[in-house]
């Protein structure tokens, strides 16, 4: 592992033609190892910020640092070196083998032409493990569930080692185990963690600090105590919910309520 | 590569090089005069006495087998790049009109003889020009990296008929006699031109072609990862994207000057050769060149011979195998797609 890196972003914006602004001055930052999750309703724009910082969108606006460093000035493969991502659609294989797919993660510590050593295919074995997809890298890619593709696709960025992993959405498709797993793994990598999930509780358990996006800007951010409050979930999905603490794990939990009488959208009608 | 893929890889290439050898004496042997075997083999190691069965065997056959083996691997690997560069496996340098764009550069300068251009350098432009507009029309207004399998078609389709009627259009209105002939040539196909002298450029790009992909087979493997994909694992899909369609465009327009728009066979081999050895492309890109030689080397026998005294253009047969490979392919990738392919 190529240890940690500290990931800055500030004021990023992301506008499309047209000038509609899906990120508008977003600011946030993730500390060496830190493990930051980014929630939000549907259409945020938590996707365009991942994509800003894994580098398939450029940021119309601000900058994006590792470290320090501007990542608009890094080539792609410089930048694939320090920074891996699960994107969310996890695409197809076009006939490759599962352990052809996770060995591409090897690609930005090559050079084009050099051919992957027994090291690589150790470094292939062992992610495969930890993901629990081991007994799946003999099939072809195509043919896995969504739950199976998504931690093959985990596989293959743990064998980029690198220094800040960026997962959109990554326990889509996965059973509640599998769920725990794959965060507990993302956790205790010493890799910097920026993660965009739909599931608050699992973002309270495992996430260091959060980001909460609402029509592309921050509109909280903090610890997961901090952030998860009553009154956000009126403002910011529009439900009633219930947060407590649990008494065992000590993270923040959330329940969920049926509206009030005579009350919308969280708020007295 | 685990061992028993690469075993598996050795096996498909030792039987197909087994098939290229056979259909090659064949090819020397069969024709409108039949050479015994003993013959065309004591011709190739030098010990027949000189005669007509050393002339054709050794100044008209050998060329055109050699010819055929060299187109033939050719657009198999033209295929097989196109179809990771595009990520559809209905790809193919004939049915995305880019055979069409250099014939159509071939004749354009042969016929009008632009300035001091040569027959290659035309048919390098009108094959680059027909790939970037097929592959622009077929992007187009598409949200996905991966071209749907409809748009593609369409849009190779419909470049290949203008490009066709171009051709014909520029031939007939020429001075030169032979038009029918030459549009047969140029649209359909044909290695009735082989010599010594025609053989000598296609084989040398076809050998820097090969090296090059090989050693570019991590970058095409990454292709297959998707538009997203690719990028996450560094590689820059822009710059990479434009290297490989020069390159495509430069190995189709050296083929088409010497062949003609041959169709079908970067459709077909690379495919059976992705079932027998994998998508990865180390070990599919020598055996799709070694499938696509074995191939147009019998289809040119078969071009040869079965009609005789006649000679059926190679492109009529490769289409007749070809087209309903073509239309069992799309049916299959209609029913992966749903309607929106």
């Amino acid at each position: 592992m190529s240890g940690a890196c500290a990931l800055r972003a500030e004021e990023v914006s992301y506008e499309v033609a047209g000038g509609r602004a899906l990120l508008d001055g977003v600011t946030l930052e993730a500390g060496p190892g830190q493990t930051v999750g980014v929630v939000g309703p549907n259409g945020s724009g938590k996707t365009t910020l991942l994509r800003c910082v894994y580098g398939t969108l450029r940021p119309t606006g601000g900058r994006i640092t590792l470290d320090g460093d501007d990542t608009a000035a890094l080539s792609v493969k410089a930048r694939a070196r320090r920074v891996a991502a699960v994107p969310q659609d996890a695409g197809g294989g076009f006939g490759l083998t599962v352990r052809q797919v996770v060995a591409m993660g090897r690609s930005p510590h090559k050079r084009f032409w050099e051919s992957d050593t027994a090291q690589d295919a150790a470094r292939v074995a062992t992610a495969l493990e930890r993901t629990g997809a081991a007994e799946l890298a003999g099939r072809p890619f195509d043919e896995l569930s969504g739950g199976e593709r998504q931690r093959v696709v985990v596989a293959r960025a743990l064998v980029q080692e690198p220094a800040l992993l960026v997962l959109d959405e990554p326990t889509n498709h996965l059973d509640v185990r599998y769920q725990w797993e794959l965060l507990a793994l993302v956790r205790d990598l010493p890799a910097t963690g920026l993660l965009a999930l739909h599931d608050l509780n699992l973002a309270a358990y495992f996430c260091d600090r959060l980001y909460v996006l609402e029509a592309g800007r921050v509109v909280a951010h903090g610890t997961p105590e901090e952030v998860l409050t009553p009154a956000l979930f009126a403002q910011v999905y529009g439900v009633r919910a219930e947060v407590g603490v649990h008494p065992e794990t000590g993270a923040p939990t959330v329940v969920y309520l049926p509206p009030k009488k005579g009350v919308r959208d969280g708020r007295p009608a | 590569m685990p061992i028993g893929s690469r075993t598996r890889c050795t096996l498909v290439a030792t039987a197909l090089v087994a098939v290229l050898v056979a259909g090659a004496l064949a090819g020397l042997a069969l024709g409108s005069a039949r050479i015994p075997l003993g013959e065309v083999l004591a011709a190739l190691t030098g010990r027949s006495q000189p005669g007509p069965f050393a002339t054709i065997v050794l100044d008209v056959r050998l060329p055109r087998v050699l010819l055929a083996a060299v187109v033939g691997a050719g657009l198999a690997l033209v295929g097989t790049v196109l179809q990771a560069l595009v990520r559809n496996p209905l790809a193919d340098p004939y049915l995305l009109g880019i055979s069409s764009g250099a014939s159509t550069g071939a004749v354009v300068v042969v016929v009008l003889g632009v300035g001091a251009l040569s027959m290659q350098m035309g048919a390098f432009a009108g094959a680059m020009l027909a790939l970037v507009v097929v592959y622009a029309m077929a992007r187009r207004g598409g949200t996905s990296a991966t071209l749907t399998t409809g748009r593609l078609v369409l849009a190779g389709v419909a470049v290949q008929y203008v490009l066709s009627a171009l051709t014909s259009l520029l031939l007939v209105t020429s001075a030169e006699k032979e038009h029918l002939r030459a549009i047969l040539f140029w649209t359909l196909g044909g290695l009735g031109q082989a010599r010594w002298q025609t053989l000598l450029l296609p084989a040398l790009v076809l050998a820097a072609g090969l090296l090059l992909l090989l050693a570019l087979a991590r970058p095409l493997d990454l292709l297959l990862a998707g538009e997203e994909g690719a990028m996450v694992l560094g590689l820059d899909t822009g710059r990479f994207r434009a290297a490989v369609f020069v390159l495509a465009s430069l190995v189709t327009a050296v083929l088409v000057t010497v062949s003609g728009a041959i169709g079908f066979v970067g459709l077909m081999v690379p495919h059976a050769a992705r079932m027998a050895v994998g998508a990865g492309h180390r070990a599919l890109l020598p055996v799709a060149a070694l499938g696509g030689a074995a191939f147009l080397v019998l289809a040119d026998l078969a071009a040869r011979t079965v009609a005789a005294p006649e000679e059926i253009p190679v492109g009529v047969l490769t289409a007749l195998t070809g087209g309903p490979f073509f239309l069992w392919m799309l049916r299959r990738s209609q029913r992966t797609e749903g309607v929106a392919g």
